[in-house]
């Protein structure tokens, strides 16, 4: 099993999400994130008072995925995401090593 | 015989009054960070609670007693508890019940005191502020409102401002705005720079909370100005229109400046122009035509926008910009009716700009700078004092952790679905075995 975290720009979610549910994904961890990379933040002025405010709000989304659907999975949210200018986002995949469902105890490939 | 239209007009105005400290809480309390929100609301309401009952005790008496001599102090004991103010004496009184007096003007005594806080935001401890307001209005409002307030009439004599000055402030440009404005910068000066002023972003936590305070102020302040006609009349309808339009042309002002300057018209500025055109109108609404007004309005605004940015330069921490806002906007209200008055509002006076010579204008300088000096003195010395007895600031640690939980032991805002367990309810082992109130709370 895989971990698929993508981190992407908010207004893109509604999209990214319509994507993954005609694939087939079921369900997913959502939360509001900030961060920077090469985007770097934006400037705001208050009363005449410049700031540089480094932190983005993302949208961070994560999905345990089967083996094989990782990079079906990867390559969905990268086409569904990508605006092609500055900020768009990463995804990354790393291993899971066990999954459980709570509710039944079910594990691994029968919990996702 | 009492007036009651006079009588209705003057209560309501009071009860607009009243409203003005609320909105300031919301106005200062957006602009905080969201760690301090609760510590800037409650300096507005400490002062609505406390300055409340020193009005009626003695503030009051101090204010609008029989003048003690040169004009400076009323007699604290005439009116004291505000004996002999419970009979209908509507006849002297030209139609107003003395009490519908002391209610207009105890809001004023209020909201004045509270403006100050702006000044010390995210670093004061509540109890001494709340020592500070009182001895701040005893030693320093209630005498100059004495001195702006109150006029000698039949045999009572009133204050040298009003009375042997005669500068023109209708409803407190000098009184209640350069006085806040003076002593919040006293206050900032003792108070010394917040943690990271200047280089860490204080950005305000909630914008529509100043915006939605912004507007409860304007809504107020028409019962602030026109209430201080203190009758349904001519004079009451002609300074309305004024805080109108000189309010309205303040907003323009201060967003034309930063769009000029920063390259955005931003919504804290166009509730600052807001502020800071009801600022400048106070003195002078009875006084100037609605033209005069957008002018004087547009000039506020412009150069408040400006101001705001001495403190930078400088290196005092202002936090929300009293003396910006409300130290420079009521120079130029009460200033600018010198140059601006004309003889045709209801004050009947001409002012520079209409032919009136400078006679006016020293008036206005001289209670101007009275007002500010003996205010900043005044202040410096009473902040000082408490800084070197109970404290005044927080500590350091405090300051970081935020001043709402150290100070007052809240959040202002629960936005999460997990936070804890009811104390002894047996889950918790954060405070085990040290009751609530051994709790390290500061005051």
């Amino acid at each position: 099993m895989k971990l698929v975290t993508a981190v992407i720009k908010p207004h893109k979610w509604e999209e990214v999400r319509e994507a993954l549910e005609t694939f087939g994904v079921t369900g997913m961890t959502v939360s509001e994130v900030n961060g920077y990379g090469r985007q770097k933040g934006h400037t705001e002025v208050y009363r005449g008072a410049e700031y540089d405010i480094a932190l983005v709000p993302k949208i961070r989304i994560e999905i345990v995925v089967d083996d094989p659907d990782a990079d079906d999975v990867v390559g969905i949210v990268v086409k569904s995401a990508q605006t092609g200018r500055i900020g768009d986002g990463k995804v990354w995949v790393v291993p899971v090593d066990s999954v459980v469902r709570v509710r039944t105890g079910d594990r691994d490939e029968a919990a996702l | 015989m009492i007036n009651t239209g006079d009588t209705a007009w003057v209560l309501t105005s009071a009860a607009l009054v009243l409203l003005m400290t609320p909105g300031l809480a919301l106005f200062y309390g957006g602009m905080v960070r969201s760690k301090s929100v609760l510590n800037m609301m409650m300096m507005s309401f400490g002062a609505l609670a406390l300055i409340s009952v020193l009005w009626v005790l003695y503030g009051y008496s101090i204010a609008f007693g029989d003048d003690l001599g040169a004009g400076l102090v009323g007699d604290p004991t005439q009116y004291l508890g505000l004996k002999g103010l419970m009979e209908d004496v509507t006849s002297e009184a030209g139609g107003l019940p003395p009490m519908a007096f002391v209610a207009f003007q105890a809001v004023f005594a209020i909201i004045t005191v509270a403006l100050i806080s702006g000044a010390i935001a995210d670093r004061a401890k509540f109890g001494t502020w709340m020592i500070f307001a009182g001895i701040w209005a005893t030693v320093v409002y209630f005498p100059i409102a004495h001195w702006v307030f109150d006029f000698s009439l039949d045999d009572h004599v009133g204050g040298w401002i009003a009375n042997t000055l005669v500068a023109i402030d209708f409803a407190g440009g000098t009184a209640v705005h350069i006085n806040a404005g003076a002593a919040g910068l006293a206050l900032a000066l003792v108070l010394g720079k917040r943690r990271g002023f200047g280089k860490e972003a204080m950005r305000p936590h909630n914008l529509p909370l100043v915006m939605l305070g912004a507007g409860l102020l304007w809504f107020g302040w028409f019962g602030f100005n026109a209430g201080s006609a203190l009758a349904a009349n001519n004079l009451a309808a002609v300074a309305w229109v004024n805080t109108l339009v000189a309010t309205a042309a303040a907003a323009l002002g201060w967003l034309a400046t930063e769009k000029v300057r920063d390259g955005h018209a931003t919504s804290l500025g166009a509730a600052s122009g807001v502020v800071a055109g009801l600022v400048a109108i106070t003195p002078a609404c009875s006084a100037l035509s609605p033209v005069g007004s957008i002018v004087l309005g547009a000039v506020a605004g412009s150069l408040c926008a400006l101001a705001v940015g001495l403190k930078y330069r400088f290196g005092y921490d202002d936090s929300l910009d009293v003396v910006g806002v409300h130290l420079v906007g009521g120079l130029v209200g009460t200033i600018g009716v010198g140059f601006l008055a004309t003889a045709a509002a209801p004050a009947g006076v001409d002012g520079l700009f209409y032919g009136g010579g400078v006679d006016q204008l020293w008036r206005q300088a001289v209670g101007a700078f009275a007002v500010l000096a003996v205010s900043f003195v005044a202040t410096y010395a009473i902040g000082l004092v408490l800084q070197r007895t109970v404290g005044f600031r927080i500590d350091e640690e405090d300051e970081i952790t935020g001043v709402d939980l150290v100070t007052h032991a809240e959040s202002g805002y629960d936005l999460h679905s997990t936070s804890g367990t009811r104390s002894g309810a047996g889950a918790s082992t954060l405070n085990a075995g040290q009751p609530a109130n051994e709790r390290k709370v500061t005051a």
